[in-house]
């Protein structure tokens, strides 16, 4: 141990030099200790993650077609080029954004009322809370197959209910529909989404300090009032980060579409995502579905970094 | 001013609205699962004909055998318990590890770290199969559960981490200032002290990751050719193109599939919220 | 036992100094209490004794061997935290216990040293427990027992009493007191309370600003501030500081206050004539004179607080608000005005400017150390 024996030959305070050197050594041992730490993931992210990501960037500028033996060559910005009157691609982009704020605003809605509700004490809490979050934990490929199921009308209930409801005139599946088809991916999305934002909204709910609703029930607020004047606000930036995470994350969702419309019929529910993944998978054209893919990164990047802009540009106007 | 009565009334009215809804959520969160075990259950010649029934005449369990005893399905299962049971533990341990380092060191490049692992949640993943392929090739890790478990692992480890810190955050610095005064490395401090704390966390990450991994899809089926390396996800796509479209098969192979996760999930819910309650607690 | 020795000891994050180079000098078995206001640099200088904060220059060492490069776990020392920091996983009995496990210290030695402690802290019967079906005034104890069980060279204390109830501060103050008497250890106590630094140190280290701005027994910080930040800390009710100017003719002198009214004082042989001062009396050496018997000035009564055994009246003398302690329970009108002596030998000035006390004529300097 060499921290020992610098201990042992200075017992004295005066010998400098040697207390100066294992200042130094356990200075860097300081230093280094972090890095121990985060070593493991750092190298198996970038291992994993940001190397493929790049190669998958080269892709983006090259020739990469796994049936062709003559590709393989650079091309340059051709693939950016054909993009640009891709109107395929156009058509994702439009049906992404449906896909993505349709999808988002119910699982958001409908999570935080089944928070607000779970919140509150009563009788099963606890086996209801379990219940309603079970959706999740169900391998999204299946719930894809079983909606689709549900909505097609000689084996599924749903389709009946809503002749019932006077929503349909006849039974018939909404997912052939162009103009419908949309809907059959976004429900099964909402179902599988809401425990998401049940889970996070809840665990911020409970930590709102119970003396805030005291103090604001003393002062005469009502119900409506302690709502809009502390839950909202301390939700607030749980909602914020939640919100801008799962934006992302549902643009980049494709299961459920590629297991229950395969983007048909005639495109109608196509999005950038499941686009990538024909061209890469069923057309075998690696180059293009990387540029595409490279095209939603940096959408989505940019989507990102305006709404943290936006964030603090709020925050500093309140200050 | 409201009369005695009046507010007992309100009080009925609110928690009546309140139980229906939370019945509307359980029926919404069940009957999806409800139709997966009707379908798995009816025999195959009245599937059809009785396909919207909420219940059909008859129920054969012929499904459930087939899967388990004439298809390879007991074989992907075996695959998927090993894929996602190790993915979720070295996940753990690694998200442990940075998570901790996250929440109490400040360090050089520490604002970079975070970054790429934000970042890495906004990548299109399918653009990185074919990269990934190329990359794994050549070390013999395609087609083999190995392979899988460094890819999951990796995909899960920057979710696990934040959380993980999260829990870290919830927990004073003074206990394993405490334990290193008593003793113990940094690092014994972490092990002994900070980690078996965090224990409620760590079953919550656990669940999350293997469930996550218990659903995974595309990579499964796109790194593993062979039917030994197959896990249950593919598997279960096997019924779709071989044997034509069995539903009843599939749906009783699915059903079979929900046990663990739903088990694993039902087991972890709860520390997820306490967990999650914990971090938020100190901001 | 040892005896810790701080020479010249920095602490800096980056661009900014919390501690300008410490020097102390701790001897064996000695009671120190570090007291300063919140950011004064007295934890940081007790984390970097203990290991937990690097030292960014300087030294100090335990026993005479320099500590600066030693893990906090090869130091020796114990610490008492301000959370206690118990283990919550761990009984009584194992969070007693665990830093001689990890020393592999014999079974029963650990036993009977824990019962041995437990005993003096009145433990046994909670040995069992968890930190969590434990009081606050019981998980105190068990920190306590914590550091007394290693029998380390060196205690050090955290604000160990600020998360208890006023009663039970009072009754474990006593407490560590006579612990301290009976195991002669080394202690090294941080507190921003003036009456626990007061009631429980050998000496007291009084921090500002990440300087010391004096050492001395509890006595001499009291009567002899080096200045106007000791003198305002320490005491309660806090000193009373009136602004003026010092006037000295021969072996007399006075300070002239801002509306007229001359207070006599020591002559003090670093102060010049025409000095702005700022003169410091304690409000029990500030006497009310009813009777006319001493030179007295007058001033308005403006508040009267009994408190059973004494009385604090509150008054303004030129326009500033003074307080005066008495045992008496003298019998004022509010807003009356009522002559007041000032106790010349207790009465200090400062200089304005440095804030430093001026001595007078006969006083040595030996409690100064800036």
């Amino acid at each position: 141990m060499d921290g020992e024996q610098a201990v042992n030959t200075m017992t004295d305070v005066g010998n400098r030099p040697a207390a100066r050197r294992g200042v130094f050594s356990r200075r860097v041992s300081g230093i280094l200790e972090p890095y121990y730490y985060v070593s493991p993931a750092l190298v198996l992210i970038v291992a994993v993650m940001l190397m493929p990501l790049i190669l998958g960037l080269s892709y983006a500028f090259r020739d990469i077609r796994i049936l062709n033996p003559f590709s393989g060559g650079f091309v340059g910005l051709a693939h950016f080029q054909t993009l640009m009157h891709d109107s395929a691609f156009l058509g994702a982009l439009v049906n992404t954004a449906w896909w993505t704020f349709g999808s988002l605003f119910f699982q958001f809605t409908l999570g935080l009322v089944l928070a607000l509700l779970l919140n509150r004490h009563f009788v099963g809490r606890r086996l209801v809370q379990a219940l309603v979050f079970l959706p999740w934990a169900v391998p999204t490929f299946l719930s894809g197959l079983n909606w689709a199921w549900m909505f097609n009308p000689v084996v599924g209930p749903l389709p009946h209910w809503m002749v019932s409801l006077g929503i349909m005139e006849t039974p018939f599946n909404i997912l052939s529909d162009p103009d419908l088809a949309m809907w059959g991916p976004i429900v099964a999305n909402i179902w599988f989404g809401i425990p998401f934002f049940a889970i996070t909204l809840l665990a911020a709910l409970q930590s709102i300090p119970g003396e805030l609703y005291e103090a604001a029930s003393i002062d005469g607020a009502n119900t409506r009032q302690q709502f809009f004047s502390i839950t909202i606000p301390f939700l607030a930036p749980t909602i914020a980060i939640t919100l801008m995470l799962r934006t992302i994350w549902i643009a980049n969702f494709a299961d459920l579409i590629v297991v229950m419309t395969k983007g048909g019929p005639a495109d109608s529910t196509q999005i950038v995502a499941s686009y990538i993944f024909t061209q890469a998978f069923r057309r075998l054209d690696f180059g293009y579905a990387s540029a595409i893919a490279a095209v939603l990164l940096v959408l989505l990047l940019a989507y990102a970094l305006g709404v943290i802009a936006l964030r603090r540009a709020m925050t500093h106007a309140d200050s | 001013m409201s009369t005695p009565g009046n507010s007992a009334l309100r009080k009925t009215v609110y928690w009546g609205t309140h139980y229906l809804m939370i019945a509307a959520f359980v029926v919404f969160a069940l009957f999806p699962l409800y139709w997966l075990l009707k379908v798995s259950v009816t025999p195959n010649d009245i599937l059809y004909t009785e396909g919207v029934r909420m219940w059909p005449s008859r129920t054969t369990w012929d499904n459930y055998t087939f899967v388990m005893t004439q298809s390879n399905f007991p074989h992907y299962f075996m695959n998927s318990v090993i894929v996602s049971g190790s993915t979720a533990f070295f996940t753990c341990i690694i998200a442990a590890v940075t998570g901790y380092a996250f929440s109490r060191f400040r360090f050089r490049g520490k604002i970079i770290i975070v970054a790429l692992m934000l970042i890495t949640q906004m990548f299109p993943l399918v653009m990185l199969i074919a990269p990934i392929f190329r990359i794994l090739a050549p070390l013999g890790l395609t087609d083999s559960l190995t392979g899988l478990i460094i890819v999951y692992t990796a995909f899960n480890v920057p979710f696990a981490t934040f959380l993980m810190q999260s829990f870290f955050d919830g927990i004073p610095k003074d206990l394993e200032e405490a334990a290193m005064i008593d003793g113990n490395t940094r690092f014994e401090a972490f092990r002994r002290i900070i980690l078996p704390l965090t224990l409620p966390g760590i079953a919550a990450t656990l669940g999350f990751v293997f469930t996550a991994a218990w659903s995974e899809l595309l990579f499964a089926l796109m790194l593993v050719s062979s039917e030994s390396a197959s896990t249950f996800p593919v598997g279960l796509l096997s019924f779709v193109s071989k044997f034509g479209v069995d539903f009843g098969q599939m749906m009783a192979a699915g059903v079979l599939a929900l046990i663990p996760a739903c088990a694993f999930f039902l087991l972890i819910q709860r520390y997820l919220v306490q967990g999650l309650t914990a971090g938020a607690v100190k901001g | 036992m040892a005896s810790i020795e701080i020479t010249n000891a920095r602490k800096s994050y980056g661009a900014v100094d919390v501690l300008h180079g410490i020097n102390l000098d701790i001897q064996d078995g000695e009671f120190i209490v570090l007291v300063g206001p919140s950011g004064c640099g007295k934890s940081t200088l007790l984390r970097m004794i203990a290991g937990l904060e690097d030292i960014t220059s300087g030294d100090i060492s335990i026993g005479g061997t320099v500590i600066n490069d030693l893990q906090p776990k090869d130091r020796d020392i114990a610490m008492v935290f301000q959370s206690y920091a118990l283990y919550p996983h761990m009984s009584v009995a194992e969070n007693m216990s665990y830093a001689l496990t990890l020393r592999k210290t014999a079974k029963e030695k650990v036993a009977s040293a824990i019962e041995n402690v437990a005993g003096v802290l009145g433990l046994n019967a909670l040995l069992e427990r968890r930190p969590k079906a434990l009081s606050g005034g019981q998980r105190q104890r068990v920190a306590m027992g914590r550091a007394i069980v290693r029998q380390p060279q060196a205690f050090l204390f955290d604000e160990p009493l600020s998360n208890l109830d006023a009663r039970l501060r009072e009754q474990m103050r006593t407490e560590i007191r006579k612990l301290h008497r009976r195991l002669g250890a080394t202690s090294v106590y941080v507190t921003h309370d003036q009456i626990e630094a007061m009631t429980m140190a050998d000496r007291i280290v009084a921090m500002y600003n990440g300087i010391v701005q004096q050492v001395g027994t509890p006595l001499e910080i009291y009567d002899r501030p080096a200045n106007i930040f000791v003198a305002s800390f320490i005491g309660s009710p806090a000193m009373n500081f009136l602004e003026g100017i010092y006037q000295a003719e021969g072996d007399k002198a006075a300070i002239t206050l801002e509306d007229g009214t001359v207070i006599p004082v020591l002559p003090s042989p670093q102060a010049e004539n025409g000095q702005h001062i700022t003169l410091g009396a304690r409000p029990e050496h500030i006497d009310i004179v009813q009777d006319g018997s001493r030179p007295a000035v007058s001033s308005n009564v403006e508040l009267i607080e009994p408190m059973g055994l004494s009385t604090l009246v509150h008054v303004t003398l030129a326009g500033k608000p003074v307080k005066i302690f008495t045992l008496a329970r003298p019998d004022l009108a509010i807003g009356s005005q009522v002559q007041i002596a000032f106790n010349m030998d207790k009465t200090h000035i400062f200089d304005r400017q440095s804030e430093q006390r001026l001595l007078p004529l006969n006083e040595p300097r030996h409690t100064q150390q800036t």
